[in-house]
C-alpha cells in the first residue's frame, strides 16, 4: 500500500507538533555534559552537599559506561548530546503569547478537542489554568491526608530525610548509562508520598503540578506508596509534548510498600526528532500491587521498559503498554517483571502499531529467581502493521531458576488486512476512517483502562495519525 | 417500476487483480427498482466475483464493459463511495474486527454518511439498533460484542442483515447469505430480508446463491443462471425449480455447445 503524501502536506509526520520559540531562560548551562555543568545545576538548586556528591559520582559512572549497543540506533546520539544544554532554568514568567502559537498547532488542539484553557497550558503560554480551583481543593484534600505531592526539588528541600532514604534506591545511578546521566543532571519531576492506609479516589496528575514549570528534559520522579495505601498517578497526556530539545531521559522510581496498590499511567507524544530514553522501575513489597500503564507515541527513538521487581510474597505487577511508531520512528518498548518471592504474579500486555516506515520492538524480560515458588507470569504482545513497509520485532527474554513456577508467553503479529478494509469501506467508511477504527479496536483492551478523557484523546490522536496512512 | 434500471450491467468482464484470465466473461444484467433477483450457479461460476466487483473490491479488476447505478457509471468509485451511493454487500465470509463493538461499528458507518459537521443522533440510533436486533431475534448484548469476532456462522449472517437494516441501501447484494446456516437461522435471516423489503419496497435485492433453498423463503421476480462467467439463462422463479431438478449439468452442456459454436464462428471469420 503506497504511503500518501498528504501527511507531509499536513505537516503531521515531519517535525510533527514541533515548534520553536525564542525563549530567554534565566539560566542556561553550557552545551554538553561536564563537571562544571553538574556543579552549576546543583548550585542553582541550592542543594545539600550529599546531593552534589551524588550527582558528581553519577557523572563519573556516566562517563565510564559505554553507549549501549542493543535496542535502537544510538550511533548519532553522541553528536546530539554534545550540542544540547543540560540545564535551562525555567523562566520566572511565561513570555510566549497565545498569538505566537502557530495556527497549525492550534488546529491540532482543536481537532483533539482540547478546551482552550488547557490548550494554552499545553502550549506553554497559560499562566492561569481554569481548573486551578479544582487543583486547590484537591491540594487541600491531599494536605489534610498527609499526602505529599511536590516538585522533586521541593521534595528534597522540604522532606530531606524521606527523600534521602529512598532516592536512587530503586534505580541506582549505575543501573545504566542514562540513569547515570539522569542522576547527574536531573531537574524537574515529582516527589510523591502516600501515607499508610490513605486511599485517593482522584488521580494525582502531574499535569496540575507542572503547568507553570514545564516538564524537564531530565525529569526525576520519586514515589513512595506507604503500607496499605491506594493511589493513581497520571503523567503527561495525549496532547503533543513540545520540546525544542531532542533528548529526554527520565528516571521514575516507585516504592510500593506492603499491601499498597499503585498505578502509574503515562501517555506521551513526543516530537519526532526526540531520543526518549527512560528508566522506570518499581519495588513491589508483600501483597502489594503495582500497575504501569504506558503509552508511547512520537519521538525518533523511544527505549522504555517499565519494570516491577516483586520483592515480597504475594506481590503483583502488571505492565500494559501501547506503542505507536509512525514514519521513521522506532519504539523499542516492553516491560520487565522480576519475581523474587513466592506466590508473586505478573502480567505484561503490550500492543504496538507500526505505520509507514515505523518500527516497533517488543523487548521484555521475565525473570524468576530460585525460591520464588508458585510465581505466575503471563506475557502477551501483539503487533499491528499498517503498511507493507512497517516493521515489528519481538525479543522476549525469559530466565527461570525456579521450576515450580508458571510462565506463559504469547505473541501475535497482524497486518491490517485488505479484507478488513474492504469490509469497513463497503459500509461507507473512508479508508482512513476504516484504518482508524481497526487501530482503535486493536488498542481497545488497554485504552478502556485509561481515564475517559485520556481514552477519548487517544482515540482522536489515532484518527489524526491515520490520516495519510493510505494511498 | 420505472423504465430505466437502477443497476445496469453491460458486457462486464473482470479478473483477479494479479491474474490474467477473466472470471467474468461478459455479464449483462438489468435490475429495476424494487425487484428481487437471484443469481444461481455452481462454485467457480463467477457469481460471488460479480457481487464483489459491484461493491468495488480492490482485489478485482474490471477489464471491460460498464456498470451504471442510478444512471451513473460507478466503475471508478471506491467501495465507500459505492456504499454511500446506496449499494450494500452482505458478505459471504464476514470479516472480524477485534475490539470494535457492533454498536460502535454501525455508529461509525452511519456517521460516515452524514455531511461534515452533522452529528448522528445517538438516542435515535440506539432505539433503532435495539428494534432491529429484536426483529432479527438477537440479544441486546450482541451490540457490545466485537464485530464477527468469535461469532458462529449464523451470528455472522444475522449481523450482515442487521447492517442491511441499519444502513438502508437502495441495492442489497446478498452473497451466499444462506451458506453455513441451519434451517432456523435461514428462516430468521430470510424473514429479515422480506421484512425489510416490505418496509421499503423500493429496495432492490440481488441474491447470490448456490442452492435453491433460500428461494423457498424469499420469492424472486427473476432468476438467472450463471456459468463460467456469463449469465446463460434468465427467467422467472420457475428457473430455480428447473435447476433443482436438472442441476447445472444441462446448462453446462448447452454452454459447451454455445462455446464450440462461437469458436467455430470465430475461426471462420
Amino acid at each position: 500500500m503506497p504511503v500518501n503524501d498528504t501527511i507531509q502536506d499536513l505537516g503531521l509526520d515531519e517535525y510533527k507538533y514541533h515548534f520553536i520559540t525564542e525563549d530567554e531562560p534565566v539560566f542556561r548551562s553550557g552545551r554538553g555534559l561536564n563537571e562544571k555543568v553538574v556543579r552549576e545545576i546543583s548550585a542553582q538548586k541550592d542543594e545539600p552537599e550529599w546531593m552534589l556528591a551524588s550527582r558528581l559520582k553519577a557523572l563519573e559512572i556516566y562517563n565510564a559506561k559505554p553507549m549501549p549497543t542493543w535496542g535502537g540506533d544510538l550511533s548519532k546520539l553522541e553528536e546530539v548530546l554534545d550540542q544540547i544544554y543540560f540545564y535551562v532554568r525555567p523562566q520566572e514568567k511565561m513570555e510566549r503569547s497565545w498569538d505566537d502559537v502557530p495556527p497549525s498547532i492550534k488546529e491540532t488542539f482543536e481537532r483533539l478537542g482540547i478546551p482552550e484553557a488547557e490548550q494554552k497550558v499545553l502550549a506553554g503560554v497559560g499562566a492561569q489554568y481554569e481548573s486551578e480551583m479544582v487543583y486547590h481543593s484537591l491540594k487541600k484534600e491531599w494536605d489534610d491526608k498527609g499526602v505529599i505531592f511536590d516538585s522533586i526539588e521541593d521534595g528534597l528541600k522540604n522532606h530531606p530525610e524521606l527523600f534521602r532514604e529512598y532516592f536512587g534506591t530503586v534505580i541506582p545511578a549505575a543501573d545504566n548509562k542514562f540513569s547515570a546521566m539522569n542522576a547527574a543532571v536531573w531537574s524537574g519531576g515529582s516527589f510523591v508520598y502516600i501515607p499508610k492506609g490513605v486511599e485517593l479516589d482522584t488521580p494525582l496528575q502531574a499535569y496540575f503540578r507542572v503547568n507553570q514549570e514545564q516538564m524537564g528534559q531530565f525529569e526525576r520522579t520519586l514515589i513512595i506508596a506507604d503500607e496499605g495505601s491506594r493511589a493513581h498517578y497520571i503523567e503527561g497526556c495525549t496532547a503533543p509534548m513540545y520540546s525544542t530539545e531532542s533528548f529526554h531521559s527520565g528516571v521514575i522510581e516507585i516504592v510500593v510498600k506492603p499491601g499498597a496498590h499503585f498505578r502509574y499511567t503515562t501517555i506521551q507524544n513526543w516530537s519526532t526528532n526526540m531520543y526518549n530514553l527512560v528508566t522506570q522501575r518499581s519495588l513491589v513489597h508483600e501483597n502489594a500491587t503495582m500497575e504501569w500503564l504506558d503509552g508511547n507515541l512520537g519521538s525518533k527513538l523511544t527505549m522504555k521498559y517499565p519494570s516491577c521487581v516483586l520483592l515480597g510474597e504475594g506481590a503483583h505487577g502488571s505492565i500494559m503498554s501501547i506503542a505507536y511508531a509512525g514514519d521513521g520512528q522506532h519504539q523499542d518498548t516492553g516491560g520487565k517483571v522480576i519475581h523474587a518471592a513466592p506466590n508473586t504474579t505478573s502480567s505484561i500486555i503490550s500492543k504496538s502499531i507500526s505505520k509507514g516506515t515505523g518500527r516497533s520492538t517488543y523487548r521484555g524480560l521475565c525473570k524468576v529467581y530460585e525460591g520464588a515458588v508458585n510465581a505466575k507470569s503471563n506475557v502477551e504482545c501483539d503487533a499491528l502493521l499498517i503498511n507493507d513497509t512497517s516493521r515489528t520485532d519481538t525479543y522476549p527474554y525469559i530466565e527461570i531458576e525456579e521450576n515450580r513456577s508458571n510462565i506463559g508467553h504469547e505473541a501475535t503479529v497482524s497486518k491490517v488486512g485488505d479484507e478488513q478494509l474492504f469490509y469497513l469501506m463497503s459500509r461507507g467508511m473512508s479508508e482512513e476512517e476504516a484504518m482508524a477504527l481497526i487501530v482503535r479496536g486493536f488498542i481497545e483492551p488497554i485504552a478502556k483502562l485509561l481515564p475517559l478523557e485520556y481514552a477519548v484523546e487517544l482515540n482522536r490522536l489515532i484518527e489524526l495519525e491515520m490520516e495519510g496512512s493510505v494511498g | 417500476m420505472s423504465d430505466t434500471p437502477i443497476l445496469s450491467i453491460r458486457d462486464l468482464t473482470a479478473k483477479v487483480a494479479d491474474e490474467d484470465v477473466d472470471i467474468l466473461k461478459g455479464v449483462d444484467l438489468d435490475l429495476f427498482k424494487g425487484e428481487i433477483h437471484a443469481i444461481m450457479g455452481p462454485n467457480g461460476s463467477g457469481k460471488s466475483t460479480l457481487a464483489k466487483v459491484l461493491a468495488g473490491h480492490p482485489g478485482y479488476e474490471v477489464t471491460g464493459g460498464t456498470v451504471t447505478f442510478h444512471g451513473d457509471d460507478i466503475s471508478e468509485l471506491e467501495p465507500d463511495e459505492r456504499s454511500q451511493a446506496g449499494i450494500f454487500l452482505a458478505f459471504q465470509y464476514p470479516v472480524e474486527i477485534p475490539g470494535v463493538s457492533i454498536a460502535n461499528f454501525l455508529r461509525t458507518a452511519l456517521q460516515a454518511r452524514l455531511e461534515e459537521g452533522e452529528e448522528l443522533d445517538l438516542f435515535d440510533f440506539q432505539d433503532e439498533l435495539m428494534a432491529r436486533m429484536e426483529m432479527l431475534e438477537m440479544d441486546p448484548s450482541f451490540a457490545e460484542r466485537p464485530v464477527n469476532d468469535g461469532f458462529s456462522g449464523g451470528e455472522k449472517k444475522r449481523n450482515e442483515i442487521l447492517q442491511l437494516a441499519m444502513l438502508r441501501p437502495s441495492l442489497a447484494l446478498m452473497d451466499e447469505t444462506d451458506s453455513g446456516l441451519d434451517i432456523d437461522a435461514l428462516q430468521v435471516v430470510s424473514r429479515g430480508i422480506n421484512r425489510l423489503h416490505e418496509e421499503n419496497p423500493d429496495m432492490t435485492v440481488l441474491i447470490i446463491t448456490h442452492y435453491q433453498r433460500l428461494l423457498n423463503f424469499i420469492k424472486p421476480d427473476k432468476v438467472h443462471v450463471m456459468l463460467n462467467g456469463r449469465i446463460v439463462r434468465s427467467g422467472g422463479a420457475d428457473v430455480a425449480l428447473e435447476l433443482e431438478e436438472g442441476g447445472y449439468e444441462d446448462y453446462r452442456t448447452a454452454e459447451a455447445e454455445a462455446i464450440a459454436e462461437a469458436e467455430a464462428e470465430a475461426q471462420e471469420a
